[in-house]
């Protein structure tokens, strides 16, 4: 297959749907729009609606553990608080938050398509994800789910609420994670402007299309995981019951091959975005290309063989534990050069400490603590000592949160003018960057102490030796609160204003920084003719988009 | 796919080109991609189905093998050869879609329904049979004839795997529908005839699933 | 050293903890010293270079073998070692040695219950004596829980349906606090217990005399457990039906006939008789099947089997 898969014809009406995309069609068109960028901005708000949903949960988790026994909640109502935080958080918010909102807006117009490849499927994969969340909502009325996000049975099979209604809603949500994949992995190998080789691709589309590779492979298996434990519940098959003669280790293997690609499925795109920004906020061509694109797709092969790890406490041989805790040490390897490689990338340039910027400079740190952290997890008997205590949750945190989060608040803020075609106010960005690095520290750092010095995880009481630092990380978190709550202010604020952002405010290389902000409907008047790489920093531009300046 | 082979197209304008393809070649291409993705997420979802399976047959063998006995062979092979007929006919109609024969393409399209039609009556037949003997999944299975406990959950891997196929079948049955009643109003040409293609694909998928299926759970060992 | 290893770790309790805390602490350094290279860097580059001026042209740096052989390589060697590190250390510690003591452990929810060697039983505490080898032989009533024990650091996840062990030896004499580290629904933070690890001379005592839940419960509950656990009920039932012996239902008080002919009233003198000498005096229509208990049953469970009896009315 030739690289160039894409002659420079442009067919259709040209200038027909010359006004911006915001603006194209009636409010209600929205609902039925196959435009990946309106897709892309509904993602936005859904998920955004499900952080602030998930973001309360959290809160009120952090409230309840401000002092032992109870502060503001019974044992159960905790149990299904902190359940529902989980699920929310990775299953409609984290999972699509990077691919599905931001990558269904940036990666056709990076590749200089005009649509993702199938825009149809990409329209019912939205729906899907919204009766999926919906699902979601009613399994929370209607009984709540107290069994934790990752559902182990024999608990699962054998707890009262809307255990499988949420089971369901995880189901549903999966499939609309599968046909983004499906759907994104078609377009870069079939959708890319002619003169865009592998190589010329930005590194967001190396990292989205490694992810969507993840989605696609392993999403099936949590589809029939959480399908024969509905079955369980229902029917009481017994393949995990141990009443019944089945294994319920055997879930938690079934269900940790999707669930520790899924940690991919957050970091990957999270990765992506930080290679977009450090080098168009440093002016600077990335260092070590090749290295970090193999690298994103080295972490999607070997994420499938590492899931063992979360297990090391449960009875699994000793063999597949060696195995597992040898290839998650290797898995570590393709994310240590990917931060020299950031860092290196940032040597000499010519660096803008703009909101973008400080969230990946953000990242690099937090993601460096929930990276080397993790190699305490992966030491098999370190971890004895470690697992299910709140050490684990610090560490995911700082890659799920720490990482994942940032990169997508850092996402955010670099594409909302390209998104909206406003501006934000700068000021206030910057300062509640720093209150949410701050919050963050202050809320996760101290719950590393506290799993080392032995607090189990999915707590509602405590000893009393524990509480100071519970305190400290309450307090974080509502420091945490008001930097996000501070963000959401000047987002919403800038909407009001009349389009103001130039088209390429950061004065990057990349083809969506080479059209309108906001674009236009069919993203380009002319098929763009890429020739030159993304990052050529060092020399003067060549526009690769024709008919917009 | 080189760039000579879709100069032809340039100046002609297909309808069913959609605006963000450069040309029908690129849109056949891509659709072909996706539907491939698609059907590797479908054998990695009955695969998952099948390790358990296989993990629990290891457990309880002799369960798996009183479980089996309850099954009627002839009828899963009666089944096997409809749905390798019925493969057959969708090649076929697929073969003629692209050779501008319209009627023969219609035809094929009914046969594979007929198959299908026949392959879910006879399913019909066999559940129907395990109902009345109460050989149901988990704990609603009321066999009386004795054998291990745990061939309930040989059962409940026999109505979940069969379940799930007997819907793809149904799916498969209304897309075929659906592209006889496009074939039917000259939709497809040598020139489009991407739909036909598609769901063909995914019948012979359809059909290799149920090919593990049948000894998997009809003839265990 | 100590203390910042006293500051984040538990005590060091077990033989293998100095083990297990000596690879954190080696991470720890190891980690650290990685996480001040990488935060230097981010937060020196990020300064030395901010922009000064817009539209400069940078200097083009895309390679450089011998750096990117560097930094992939050594850390790869480094985490290597980390694995085999953990991995022998994690094999050692999960090997029991041949004279453990065997204590069996149940988990249900929310109370951890232990069994020793001799029929002894105790529930949310656990009594061990120091420097010996102890084998947990753990399984699960419901649902998954996890035994873990800060102090001797080690962590088991106990699964229904299934026998798995745990090996430690205790050091340090003193109560330490164990966990359940599995989430298994409403109390599961409440699911605790206190290892009591005691010198030889006290754990014996301890046996000798039981656990001081015995001396908590009311003497029928205790009878009822003692008829439950040390199975008198499966021979002799509480609702009058005849099983291999007498029924217990409405016996005390009651005019018993002998197979000798003999007859005796039924008082405590002559239940606590037919526990400890069984074949003394055998009811007429039954067999003298009994075993005797002597030994097997402390004073005050005696006391609490007359209780239960008496009730049965």
């Amino acid at each position: 297959m030739a690289d160039t898969v894409a002659s420079p014809q442009v067919h259709g009406p040209v200038g027909q749907h010359d006004v911006d995309y915001l603006h194209d069609g009636s409010l209600l068109s929205w609902l039925t729009t196959v435009d990946h960028k309106k897709l892309g901005v509904m993602y936005l708000w859904s998920i955004l609606f499900m952080f602030f949903l998930g973001g309360i949960f959290a809160l009120l988790v952090r409230l309840e553990l401000f002092a032992p026994g109870k502060t503001i909640m019974d044992a159960e109502t905790y149990n299904k608080v902190f359940t529902l935080h989980g699920a929310i958080m990775v299953f409609l918010f984290i999972i699509p938050s990077i691919p599905a909102a931001l990558g269904n807006f940036a990666l056709p117009i990076m590749l200089g398509a005009k649509d993702v490849a199938f825009p149809r499927l990409n329209l019912l994969s939205f729906w899907i994800y919204a009766t999926g969340a919906m699902i979601a909502v009613v399994a929370m009325v209607t009984g709540g789910v107290d069994t934790g996000w990752t559902f182990y049975t024999p608990y699962s099979t054998t707890t009262d609420g809307s255990v499988a209604l949420m089971t369901f809603a995880a189901f549903v949500l999966g499939f609309s994670s599968i046909l983004t994949g499906v759907n994104f992995i078609a377009t870069v190998h079939k959708l890319r402007a002619p003169g865009m080789g592998w190589f010329k691709m930005p590194l967001f589309i190396w990292g989205i299309y490694s992810t969507a590779i993840i989605q696609v492979l392993a999403t099936p298996v949590l589809a029939i995981t959480l399908l024969l434990l509905i079955m369980e519940r229902t029917f009481g098959v017994g393949v995990f019951d141990p009443k019944l003669g089945g294994d319920p280790v055997l879930f938690q293997h079934f269900f940790w091959f999707y669930s520790h690609p899924a940690v991919y499925i957050m970091i990957l795109p999270g990765m992506a975005i930080i290679s977009e920004i450090v080098p168009a906020m440093s002016q600077k061509t990335f260092f070590g290309y090749k290295a970090t694109a193999f690298s994103s797709v080295a972490i999607a092969i070997v994420s499938f063989v590492v899931w063992g790890h979360h297990m090391f406490t449960s009875g699994q041989s000793q063999l597949a534990g060696a195995i597992f805790s040898f290839l998650t040490f290797l898995v570590g390897i393709p994310s240590a050069i990917k931060v020299f490689n950031w860092i290196t990338t940032m040597y000499k340039g010519s660096i803008s400490l703009q909101a973008p910027m400080l969230y990946a400079l953000m990242f690099l740190i937090l993601f460096g603590i929930g990276g080397l952290t993790g190699i305490f997890l992966g030491a098999m008997s370190v971890d004895i000592h470690l697992h299910d205590t709140y050490f684990v949750v610090a560490h995911f945190h700082y890659v799920m949160m720490g990482s994942t989060v940032i990169a997508f608040f850092g996402g955010l803020h670099y594409w909302w003018p390209k998104m909206f075609g406003r501006m934000y106010n700068e000021t206030a960005a910057r300062i509640a960057a720093i209150l949410v690095f701050i919050g963050f520290n202050t809320t996760f750092l101290p719950q590393f102490l506290l799993g080392s010095r032995g607090m189990p995880r999915r707590y509602y009481n405590y000893l009393p030796e524990f509480q100071f630092l519970h305190q400290v990380s309450t307090v974080g978190s509502w420091i945490l609160g008001l930097g996000f709550l501070i963000m959401a202010g000047y987002l919403f604020a800038s909407l009001r204003k009349k389009f103001d952002a130039p088209p390429n405010p950061w004065h990057a290389r990349t083809l969506e920084w080479q059209i309108p902000s906001p674009p236009i409907t069919h993203n380009f008047h002319e098929v763009p003719v890429v020739k030159s790489d993304p990052y050529d920093y060092y020399r003067p531009f060549e526009p690769s988009v024709k008919g917009h300046h | 796919m080189s760039s000579e082979t879709h100069v032809v197209e340039h100046g002609a304008e297909p309808a069913f080109r959609q605006h963000h393809f450069v040309d029908a070649e690129q849109q056949f291409s891509t659709s072909k991609i996706g539907m491939w993705l698609f059907l590797a997420t479908e054998i990695l979802m009955f695969g998952g189905l099948f390790v358990g399976y296989g993990l629990m047959q290891g457990v309880y063998p002799e369960a798996w093998v009183a479980g089996h006995h309850h099954l009627d062979r002839i009828m899963g092979a009666i089944n096997t050869v409809f749905l390798l007929c019925s493969s057959f006919t969708m090649v076929m109609a697929v073969h003629a879609s692209s050779t501008n024969q319209k009627s023969k393409t219609i035809l094929n399209l009914l046969f594979t329904l007929a198959f299908a039609a026949g392959f879910l009556v006879i399913k019909y037949f066999e559940y129907s049979h395990k109902f009345h003997d109460g050989l149901l999944p988990g704990r609603y299975f009321a066999y009386h004839g004795g054998g291990p406990p745990q061939q309930a959950m040989f059962f409940g891997f026999y109505f979940v795997m069969t379940g799930l196929h007997g819907f793809h079948v149904v799916v498969g049955m209304a897309l075929i529908t659906w592209i006889t009643i496009r074939a039917s109003r000259g939709e497809f040409s040598s020139a489009y005839y991407t739909p036909v293609d598609l769901v063909g694909l995914y019948w012979h998928l359809v059909d290799l699933i149920w090919i593990y299926l049948f000894p998997l759970l009809y003839l265990v060992s | 050293m100590n203390s910042l290893r006293d500051w984040m770790m538990p005590m060091q309790a077990s033989e293998h903890a100095a083990k297990i805390d000596n690879l954190y602490l080696f991470i720890f350094w190891l980690t650290l010293a990685f996480f001040i290279l990488i935060a230097y860097l981010t937060v020196a580059f990020a300064w030395k270079y901010r922009r000064k001026k817009e539209g400069v042209l940078t200097v083009n740096l895309q390679h450089n073998l011998a750096l990117e052989l560097v930094w992939s390589i050594i850390p790869l060697i480094l985490v290597i070692g980390i694995f085999f590190w953990g991995f022998n250390d994690y094999a050692a510690a999960s090997v029991a040695p041949n004279d453990a003591l065997e204590i069996h452990v149940t988990g249900k929810k929310w109370n951890w219950s232990f069994e020793y060697p001799d029929g002894t039983r105790s529930i949310r505490s656990l009594h061990v004596p120091v420097n010996k080898p102890i084998r947990l032989i753990m399984t699960s009533e419901d649902v998954l829980h996890a035994f873990f024990i800060p102090s001797m650091r080690v962590k088991q996840d106990v699964i229904p349906g299934r026998y798995v062990d745990l090996n430690f030896t205790p050091t340090v004499a003193g109560r330490h606090q164990v966990f359940c580290a599995e989430y298994c629904g409403r109390d599961h933070s409440g699911m605790m217990a206190d290892l009591f690890v005691d010198t030889p001379a006290k754990y014996a005592e301890w046996l000798e005399k039981g656990d001081e839940e015995l001396y908590k419960m009311k003497p029928a509950e205790l009878g009822k457990m003692v008829w439950e656990m040390k199975g008198c009920n499966s021979c002799h039932t509480i609702d009058g039906t005849k099983g291999e012996g007498p029924s217990f239902k409405g016996i005390f008080g009651k005019t018993e006939k002998f197979r000798d002919g003999s007859t005796i009233v039924v008082d405590e003198n002559y239940i606590r008789e037919s526990i400890l000498n069984p074949q003394a005096k055998v009811v007429a229509g039954f067999e003298p099947v009994m075993p005797t208990f002597q030994g097997l049953l402390r004073e005050i469970e005696i006391k609490g089997v007359i209780a239960y009896i008496k009730e049965l009315k």
